[in-house]
């Protein structure tokens, strides 16, 4: 590894109070990010239990394979950050650098597997607002949860797009080498992120593909 | 903090003002202390915008016909006088201004912990505030600072998407300022200075930082909430859809009540700076004074309820969410008789930021004691939706976190500008500002109890006397403001050298050339003592 | 028109018990704002600076004196809490014996039925010392019913019912507020309450050509809807017996019970399916779309006016 030594920003006195810093900024951010969708899960919860039947008419229009295989995909690229983490924090480049591109790709794979959903349910006429063909006389509700399920898996996709940025740009230093044994926060960082947006759709799946089991 | 006695330094070659000239060296600045200063534009056109709202609302309320300007008008004036004031104006008054320029000063720090999140969150704020210029330019928007749905979604005809969005984005400037402060306060501090020697200014900015950081992003998915159900016709708040009106009020309330601390917990902190310093004394209580902005933050985020006591929540949530107003009053009380203990025995100087201060402390306990009126329910049911409200928060937020926003100014000036503002005229400014701002509203509590409802653009005609008052106060109230504007501008070129510490204060901020050098210190202060160490100890002799 | 009023006219058995809490809030207001403004105008006078170098004594806090403005407030809110409470629990429970008046906000207009059919716009007439319920709602966007001479204000919403009620004390034309911001012409949203010694109430009622009770007038639709059809009142009926329903505990399929009331009911109408009672399919057509909210309100009042099953 080459050029371990980074500099310290001039705010900083040395590298210890910036990773610090770095830390709980990242922290801080996080707990926002909470706030964010917790914002949006109450609005699911009242819901939800208001009209329960609607709701669980419309979980069953989601497509709980493609769920499942998603969440299989994203916890794959949880363990994937967790190894390019590692590898940064050991030095070894190419596992770092290995690592993050395979985690990027996941993530895509994600997106588009995402992407043929929200297609999926523009063919079958389910996109409140914009075409909604869906009958019968729990509609109004079902429409609720599916606009829901927009705006969570939506916020949720938002989110991994960034992270993939993220990811990339670590990705990079990290093949020039900015990364090893006494420098990786911004590696340990990302990957916190990732880890939340991760967390983030555990909790989406049960809310929204398993309601009607 | 190393000691009170002034050292008159030389003046500094170069400070962070003369260091590069130029449009570029601000808008590229990653110095806290000009991200300041931008800030400082910004939020002055904002209020002389919205002020310039308010002086249109009190024409038009001068006679019960609508005779100035029409009923569509005047929704729309009292609507963006509401987002410009409390968006644009109030929310990032102390905090992005003062708090921006002192904090890394008052913790010994050369810049806070993310100097270019901080710029960045400058220019979220001006997108913002494009936004919104756009939709005033372009016709305004009429729903009320509150954006109740349905109407907001269904029925106004207004530009409520532009401004949703201008709320939307100012609010992420609101979250980067606030997990700036955190993380600086956190792990920026000077050697010594330990959480208990941190001035009250710097707890309150935590406690207003926390509030921003945990309930900005509800208020950024309400809004984002609020402008699909509108642009897509889909049922989250329209009952005619199967939507819940007042789980959109719950939302809204659950950011708008803490941020209505947001709006006064900064101020607290410069009133226990300026009272010590021109009291010249050690604060009374200070871990009261501390504990007690934690504590108004916590509890602010449980008691948004008692905004709808009326609006159709459960008789039971009514009771809970009274109740919790009852307990997050009392720590403003605790705050109020700890500053007025501090003058018990000081010796007290009644230069202008005293004078604010003073203000603050009067008309703020009559705000605060107003709102102990709306959160007992069975008065709420009356004086809800009157202008007793717009008086109680006019009162917290013009008569208090205004007051304090000056009074910082003022006290503060000579470290940013290193130059005196003139002493008399402020004076009168002052003066004015406060019989102005009591003859503006309080005949407004008046009016409330009589019953006259707010946002109404007709009013029966035996409410008029009391409105005219109201409009001659705000007159007065007007030219009040822009006695400062003038002479603070003027002294840029024309006010006294103030060096480094005019007011003898004890403060970090003090001990470092005015304006200061760009890294703030010349070398890293080490803390000893105390904030306010003003008074010699008991019983010696000095 | 130079008149300058200070207080409202009491005019509701509710106007004294909240002006009484209003005066007792007014007390500790002025005690403390005094207190406050006294001590700071002393002290700055007292303790003026006399020399530029003048220097004070530290004083540290004693705990007695912080607990005892911690507690003294505290105490105050807590006598403030309960009062405020007990009055609030007057103004939300109507009494049970309460004349029914039905109201409908609309942009911009209020709109009232009484129980008797007659109808009227903006002005709402009603008699001295007998209590009116109001159950309200709204056919577009948020209203507010206030009239400050009662002291009596309640959100009316779209979607849903509210009430509130009063008791008139004194006779007279008092003002009807719109309270929540619903629009351009929110301000004009306005009217009269006029009370009225009960004989010439009496007369009021006589007044007018009117077809007929509110309750009639929802039976008639009742039929026309064909409601009957299926709501016979026999035991082998499609739809369940509605007589007495009102206050009735429904047991609901899948568990729960609810107590009828009038949101109940309205539910029931434009979206059967929400709660379906035990025993029954969810055969009920919706009646979205097909009934105004006056004409629920007209339902209502038949179905309340069907007290008790017949034996
Ligand atoms: C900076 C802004 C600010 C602050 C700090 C406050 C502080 C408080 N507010 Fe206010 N409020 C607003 C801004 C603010 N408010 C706004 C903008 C609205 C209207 C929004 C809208 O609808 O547009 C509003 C509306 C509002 C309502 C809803 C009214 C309605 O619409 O019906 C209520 C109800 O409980 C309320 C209560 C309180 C209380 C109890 C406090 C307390 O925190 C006050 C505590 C302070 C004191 C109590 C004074 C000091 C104490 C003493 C001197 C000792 C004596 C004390 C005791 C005896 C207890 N406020
Ligand atoms: C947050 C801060 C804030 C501030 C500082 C103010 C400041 C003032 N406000 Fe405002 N106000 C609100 C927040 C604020 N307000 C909110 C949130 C609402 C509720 C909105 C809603 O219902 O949705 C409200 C509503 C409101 C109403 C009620 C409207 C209604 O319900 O119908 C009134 C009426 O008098 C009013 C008056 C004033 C006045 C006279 C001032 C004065 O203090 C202003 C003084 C300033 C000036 C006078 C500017 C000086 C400049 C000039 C004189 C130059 C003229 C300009 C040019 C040449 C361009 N305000
Ligand atoms: C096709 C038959 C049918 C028609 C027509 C019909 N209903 Fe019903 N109604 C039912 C059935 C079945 C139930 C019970 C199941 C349920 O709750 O949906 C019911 C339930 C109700 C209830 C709740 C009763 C309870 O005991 O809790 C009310 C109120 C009601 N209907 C009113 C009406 C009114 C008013 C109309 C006409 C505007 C109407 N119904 C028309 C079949 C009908
Ligand atoms: Cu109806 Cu305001
Ligand atoms: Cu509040």
């Amino acid at each position: 590894m080459a050029d371990h030594a980074t500099a310290v920003a001039h705010q900083f006195d040395d590298v210890d109070q910036q990773r610090e810093a770095a830390t709980l900024g990242m922290w801080v951010f996080l707990a926002t990010e909470v706030m964010l969708f917790g914002g949006l899960l109450t609005v699911y919860t009242v819901y939800r239990y208001l009209y329960a039947r609607g709701f669980a008419e419309g979980s069953r229009q989601l497509d709980l394979w493609l769920g499942s295989i998603n969440t299989v995909v994203l916890i794959t690229s949880s363990l994937t950050m967790a190894i390019g983490v590692h590898g940064a924090q050991v030095g070894r480049r190419r596992v770092l650098v290995g690592s993050l591109l395979l985690t990027i790709v996941l993530g895509a794979i994600f997106l588009s597997i995402k992407g043929i959903e929200y297609a999926h349910k523009f063919e079958e006429g389910l996109v409140p607002g914009i075409d909604f063909t869906y009958a019968g006389p729990e509609a109004p509700h079902v429409a609720l949860f599916i606009l829901l399920y927009f705006m969570l898996t939506g916020v949720h996709a938002i989110h991994m797009v960034i992270g993939i940025g993220a990811v990339s740009v670590v990705a990079y230093l990290g093949w020039r080498g900015r990364f090893g044994p006494s420098y990786h926060t911004p590696v340990e960082l990302v990957g916190l992120y990732w880890h939340f947006v991760d967390i983030v759709w555990i909790f989406l799946l049960p809310l929204l593909y398993l309601l009607h089991h | 903090m190393t000691s009170p006695a002034v050292t008159l330094a030389p003046e500094p070659q170069e400070h962070y003002l003369n260091v590069d000239y130029g449009v570029r060296s601000w808008l590229l600045t990653t110095d806290h202390k000009r991200v300041a200063l931008l800030y400082l534009i910004g939020i002055t056109g904002a209020f002389f915008l919205g002020g310039f709202f308010a002086v249109l609302i009190r024409l038009e309320l001068l006679t019960p016909q609508g005779d100035l300007v029409q009923a569509e008008t005047y929704n729309k004036l009292f609507t963006m006088h509401g987002v410009i004031m409390v968006f644009f104006f109030l929310i990032p008054s102390i905090p992005a201004v003062l708090g921006n320029f002192l904090l890394p000063l008052m913790i010994g720090a050369r810049d806070v912990a993310f100097p270019r999140l901080n710029l960045l969150s400058w220019y979220i704020y001006m997108a913002g505030a494009a936004f919104i210029s756009t939709v005033v330019v372009t016709g305004g928007v009429d729903t009320g600072w509150t954006f109740y749905t349905p109407y907001s979604t269904m029925s106004s005809t207004t530009h409520v998407i532009p401004t949703a969005l201008g709320i939307f984005i100012v609010g992420f400037s609101s979250i980067l300022t606030g997990l700036n402060f955190i993380v600086t306060i956190h792990r920026m501090r000077a050697p010594g200075l330990t959480w208990f020697r941190l001035p009250l200014f710097v707890w309150s900015l935590y406690a207003t930082s926390l509030i921003q950081v945990l309930g900005t992003p509800v208020l950024t998915i309400v809004i984002a909430l609020l402008g699909v159900e509108r642009l897509l016709h889909v049922g989250i708040f329209d009952p005619a859809l199967g939507g819940d009106p007042v789980l959109f009020q719950h939302l809204f309330w659950f950011y708008s009540h803490p941020a209505v601390y947001i709006m006064i917990l900064p101020g607290m902190g410069v009133i226990s700076e300026l009272v010590t310093c021109f009291a010249r004394k050690n604060i009374f209580g200070y871990r009261f004074v501390a504990f007690s902005s934690l504590g108004i933050a916590v509890l602010g985020f449980l008691v948004w309820g008692h905004h709808m006591f009326v609006a159709g929540q459960s008789v039971y949530a009514a009771m809970v969410f009274s109740l919790l107003s009852y307990l997050v009053a009392i720590p403003s009380a605790i705050k109020v008789f700890n500053w007025t203990a501090t003058l018990h025995r000081g010796s007290i100087s009644y230069q202008t930021p005293m004078l604010y201060v003073f203000g603050f402390i009067g008309l703020f306990t009559i705000g605060g004691l107003t709102g102990l009126f709306l959160a007992c329910i069975g008065l709420d049911i009356h004086v809800t939706d009157t202008y007793f409200v717009v008086a109680h928060f006019h009162y917290i937020m013009v008569g208090g976190m205004v007051m304090a926003y000056l009074g910082g100014i003022h006290y503060w000036w000579p470290k940013i500008t290193g130059r005196l503002y003139p002493e008399g005229i402020s004076k009168l400014a002052a003066l004015v500002i406060f019989l102005g701002f009591n003859l503006t509203f309080f005949p407004q509590f008046v009016l409330g109890y009589l019953g006259m409802p707010r946002r109404y653009h007709v009013y029966p005609e035996e409410f008029q006397v009391l409105n005219v008052m109201s409009t001659a106060g705000a007159s007065i109230l007007g030219i009040g403001y822009l006695l400062p504007m003038i002479y603070l501008v003027w002294s840029l070129w024309y006010g006294e050298i103030a060096g480094p510490n005019p007011w003898r204060a004890t403060g970090l901020e003090w001990q470092t050339p005015s304006p200061p050098p760009r890294d703030n210190f010349t070398a890293t202060p080490i803390v000893t003592t105390g904030p306010y160490e003003y008074s010699r100890p008991r019983g010696a002799h000095g | 028109m130079w008149g300058l009023p200070l207080f409202p006219p009491q005019a509701s058995t509710l106007a004294p018990q909240v002006d009484a809490l209003f005066f007792f809030l007014v007390g500790v207001s002025v005690f403390f704002s005094l207190l406050i403004a006294g001590l700071i105008v002393y002290f700055a006078i007292r303790y003026h600076r006399r020399s530029e170098d003048e220097v004070t004594e530290a004083v540290h806090e004693p705990m007695a004196l912080e607990l005892t403005w911690t507690m003294v407030p505290f105490g105050l809110a807590m006598v403030m809490y309960v009062w405020g409470a007990s009055v609030f629990f007057t103004a939300v429970r109507p009494p049970p014996d309460a004349l029914d008046v039905y109201v409908v906000g609309k942009q911009w207009m209020w709109k009232f039925q009484h129980t008797e059919g007659q109808r009227e716009i903006n002005d709402l007439h009603v008699p001295l010392g007998r209590s009116v319920r109001l159950t309200m709602t709204s056919e577009d966007v948020i209203h507010s019913f206030f009239v400050p001479a009662f002291r009596v204000k309640q959100d009316v919403l779209p979607g849903r019912y509210t009430t509130t009620w009063f008791n008139a004390t004194k006779p007279g034309t008092y003002h009807l507020f719109c309270a929540e911001y619903c629009g351009t012409v929110h301000s004009g949203m306005i009217g009269h309450v006029v009370v009225m010694e009960p004989t010439q109430y009496e007369s009021w009622l006589g007044t007018g050509a009117v077809e007929g009770s509110l309750a009639s007038a929802g039976e008639k639709l009742f039929q026309d809807l064909a409601c009957n059809t299926c709501h016979t009142g026999d035991a082998q009926a499609r739809g369940p017996n509605l007589r007495g329903l009102l206050g009735r505990s429904v047991a609901l399929e899948g568990g729960g019970t609810i107590i009828a009331d009038e949101t109940y009911i309205r539910e029931s109408v434009l979206d059967p399916r929400a709660k379906i009672v035990a025993g029954f399919q969810p055969i009920m057509p919706t009646y979205q779309g097909l009934v105004t909210e006056e004409q629920l309100l007209s339902l209502v009042a038949y179905l309340k006016s069907l007290a008790g099953p017949t034996s």
